[in-house]
């Protein structure tokens, strides 16, 4: 709440720090000659920035930080030993001071006797320590705010150069935010990393990435068992091309055919509706794909191959009959179809769009040539377009490789390394969902593999979209 | 007839390079004489060769905007004429016309009569596919194909069907080539892409591509706008040697070019036909006060 009012505070200062600024430098360039080397605004933007950012950095930090600090100071005050707190409990006891003085109501653990009374002192001992602390920081930041207003009013003259400093201080901070996303885009790699090579100290990369027996289960009941490849990624791997390709299949002709007859075709009317349609289509949450896939297509399939099953039956077809007959609702067919219809607007407006950039000029030539519509789309328009929309179509299949939602609805848990799309095979992202839900302790290979796993995954998708991103520009450069 | 430069129905004899088969094509299905004498009567001093191209009462509109006004332009065959006017005028829209690319323009409307031969090309028995084959265009700036140089004149050719092998189609692609004085620069990296080519030799490329189908009437929308006096003496030195065996139409900004390949002129003004003679004529004794005030570069 004080940190709050303090952050109200700043902006209020920085405010009028503004307009003194500014006013200063009216001021300064009304009586003397020649132009001023900033405008006004500039001026008051520098002041304003001295005055608000140092303290608001401050009060950020604190609020991200702050809680550590207390903790080390609480903890730098043992409990006495009567209290009868070992020391492998200490962290949880000093976590529990922490919470109830931060206003939870009771602590996780009872605390009784000798041990209630060094709890009850350490609460309010952390509590006195934490509004000391609320107002040192709100103190300090009060300070610097009024520090850098008195460093940086005085600077302000007619030939002060405020533009230049400004621009400075604002790419200064467009720095800091890419720099934040880049860091954590390589912690999240980083952790990664870390924790893969936890997993790969118990399972060796080799047995992991070429075996091709997937059963984590058993691995975790006994340790010998891991060691004979339980933990082979193959039939994972096989599962998630297997169903990727089903989803291109379905994806790239139906996604390239629309993609050509709305950037062709398509009247100005008709585009009007098919392209906010598509559009929609594309923002139709996954899980909803999912359960579409599980409770509508995956029925609807197998009753369909059941019914054809029993025709078969006893004819010369026999065994083929017999197996249509008992195919499951989890067969690789439905997830694939399901995910295919996903990507099918993904695939279509990126490869619009890239039909539309082939330019007018080669579509006129083509015309005057006497080539008719067809002629020119699958010779001049395609060849042209073609290094993008093979690049749309491996970022589709990086999209289809990575996504979990549908299958983790509607493709199966069993791993099978097979082919047939009416068999019920598991993906990598599935797995790595049912190795992590549920009580997890991160300390056994089985949760570790879905590290593993996705380590896997990362470095595929990130090949096929630097392929991808590589022909976009090459293509950009083409037309430029 | 007069002309400023050399008669068109005496042609300077040198040997053709295009194989004899393409003259042929058309030759069998388009009759070469059409002459209208009331048309031409029109014209005090329009050649008395045949006339290829006619168009009657061209009214263009783009939506609401009306860009062209009730023209009515003779065009001889085996001639160079020239379209001038000011720019925004609508020698393009009027270029266009006659070869139905104002049909991919959405919102684009034409009224009147264009006859090529005789025939209207915007009846509904013409297909503006087959129009386009005899009707063959060149636009403003370069338009190579990203395909090879190869392929890039194979094209029509091959999509007409016009070349009976693979002998043939080389033999078409050089022929094209040479005519459009290319071949010598290119001929060893035919295979490479036509995109890669200088801006001269691309118009050149274009050229080639626009004649290896051997259509009958070629428009020139200012082919040499983007190009140096040496490629640009190249280009006119083509056209003089296409009018030939091509009609052909330029327009075209300088005064001086006109001058120098055509043999007749019109001049454009607002989206209305000024004044249509031969270029003599026209630079000489125009008959309009708007067309000295252009060609003497007062306004435009
Ligand atoms: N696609 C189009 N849509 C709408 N208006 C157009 C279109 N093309 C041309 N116009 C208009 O028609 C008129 C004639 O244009 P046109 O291109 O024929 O002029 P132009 O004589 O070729 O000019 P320039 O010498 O600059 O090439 C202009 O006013 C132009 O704005
Ligand atoms: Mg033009």
């Amino acid at each position: 709440m004080l940190i709050l009012m303090v952050l109200l505070a700043l902006a209020a200062l920085s405010a009028g720090a503004y307009a003194m600024g500014r006013r200063k430098a009216r001021q300064a360039t009304a009586g003397a000659a020649g132009r001023p080397h900033s405008l006004p605004g500039y001026h008051g933007a520098y002041v304003a920035l001295w005055t608000g950012l140092p303290a608001a950095i401050l009060l950020f930090a604190f609020v991200a930080f702050g809680g550590r600090i207390e903790y080390a100071l609480i903890s730098a005050d043992p409990p006495p030993a009567s209290a009868g707190i070992t020391a492998e409990r200490m962290a949880t006891y000093y976590g529990d001071v922490q919470s109830v003085a931060n206003g939870q109501s009771t602590s996780a653990v009872v605390y009784e006797g000798a041990a209630k009374t060094a709890f009850d002192a350490a609460v309010a001992h952390a509590r006195s320590t934490d509004t000391l602390a609320r107002l040192l920081a709100a103190a300090a930041a009060l300070v610097l705010a009024i520090g850098g207003f008195l460093l940086a009013f005085p600077k302000l003259s007619k030939d002060f150069r405020a533009r230049n400093r400004v621009e400075g201080l604002t790419s200064a901070v467009l720095i800091v935010c890419s720099v934040v996303a880049v860091m954590t885009t390589l912690g999240i790699v980083m952790s990664l990393l870390y924790e893969s090579l936890r997993f790969f100290q118990a399972v060796s990369p080799l047995s992991f990435l070429f075996g091709t027996d997937w059963d984590p289960q058993i691995a975790m009941r006994t340790d010998q068992v891991m060691t004979h490849g339980a933990f082979g990624a193959i039939p994972l791997f096989a599962g998630t091309f297997l169903i990727m390709i089903i989803a291109m299949a379905v994806a790239a002709p139906v996604g390239l055919y629309s993609a050509i007859y709305l950037a062709e075709y398509a009247g100005r009317t008709t585009r009007a509706v098919v392209k906010p349609a598509l559009e929609i289509l594309a923002g139709v949450p996954t899980v909803v794909y999912g359960f579409f896939a599980a409770l509508t297509v995956g029925p609807l399939f197998r009753s369909g191959f059941n019914a054809l099953g029993a025709q078969l039956v006893g004819g010369p077809l026999n065994d083929l009959g017999l197996y249509l007959g008992q195919v499951q609702n989890q067969m690789a067919l439905v997830a694939g179809a399901v995910m295919g219809i996903m990507l099918i607007p993904f695939v279509s407006s990126l490869s619009d769009d890239i039909i539309n950039a082939v330019p007018q000029a080669l579509r006129d030539g083509s015309y005057a040539m006497g080539a008719t519509k067809s002629e020119t789309i699958k010779r001049v328009i395609l060849p042209a377009a073609l290094p993008g929309v093979v690049a749309a179509l491996l970022l589709a299949m990086s999209r289809a490789i990575g996504e979990t939602m549908i299958v983790t609805l509607a493709a199966g848990l069993q791993a099978k390394l097979t082919a047939n799309p009416l068999d019920t095979v598991t993906t990598v992202t599935v797995q790595i969902v049912t190795l992590l839900t549920g009580d997890t302790e991160f300390d056994n290979p089985k949760t570790l593999a879905a590290f593993g796993l996705g380590l896997t995954l990362f470095a595929i998708t990130l090949v096929l979209n630097i392929i991808a991103l590589r022909i976009v520009q090459k293509y950009r450069e083409q037309y430029d | 007839m007069s002309y400023i430069s050399k008669d068109p129905s005496n042609p300077s004899g040198s040997p053709m390079t295009t194989p004899e088969r393409h003259q042929g094509d058309h030759a069998d299905g388009v009759p070469e004489i059409r002459l209208r004498t009331a048309a031409i009567g029109a014209h005090a001093d329009a050649p008395t060769g045949t006339l290829k191209v006619q168009a009657k009462k061209i009214n263009v509109f783009y939506g609401a905007k009306q860009a062209l006004f009730d023209v009515d332009v003779d065009i001889p065959g085996k001639a160079v004429t020239a379209f001038i006017g000011p720019s925004g005028c609508g020698k393009s829209t009027f270029l266009r016309c006659i070869n139905r690319m104002n049909d991919t323009i959405p919102g684009a409307k034409v009224t009147g009569e264009v006859l090529l031969d005789g025939e209207d090309v915007n009846d509904r028995q013409i297909d503006p596919v087959t129009l386009r084959a005899r009707v063959g265009m060149v636009f403003q700036k370069p338009n190579p194909f990203p395909k090879s140089i190869f392929e890039n004149v194979a094209y029509g050719p091959r999509i007409h069907g016009l070349a009976a092998g693979k002998a043939d189609l080389e033999e078409i692609v050089e022929a094209s080539l040479k005519r459009a004085s290319l071949w010598e620069e290119v001929k060893d990296r035919l295979n490479q892409p036509g995109t890669g080519l200088s801006g001269g030799q691309q118009q050149r490329l274009v050229i080639a591509r626009a004649i290896a189908v051997a259509p009958e009437v070629i428009l020139m929308d200012e082919p040499c706008s983007a190009l140096d006096p040496i490629a640009t003496a190249r280009i006119e030195e083509l056209i003089d040697e296409l009018r030939q065996q091509f009609c052909i139409v330029i327009v075209t900004h300088s005064m001086a070019q006109a001058a120098r390949v055509s043999q007749r002129t019109s001049f454009f003004h607002l989206g209305k036909l000024v004044e249509s003679g031969s270029t003599e004529e026209m630079f000489t004794n125009p008959k309009d006060s708007r067309t000295q005030d252009y060609i003497t570069g007062r306004f435009g």
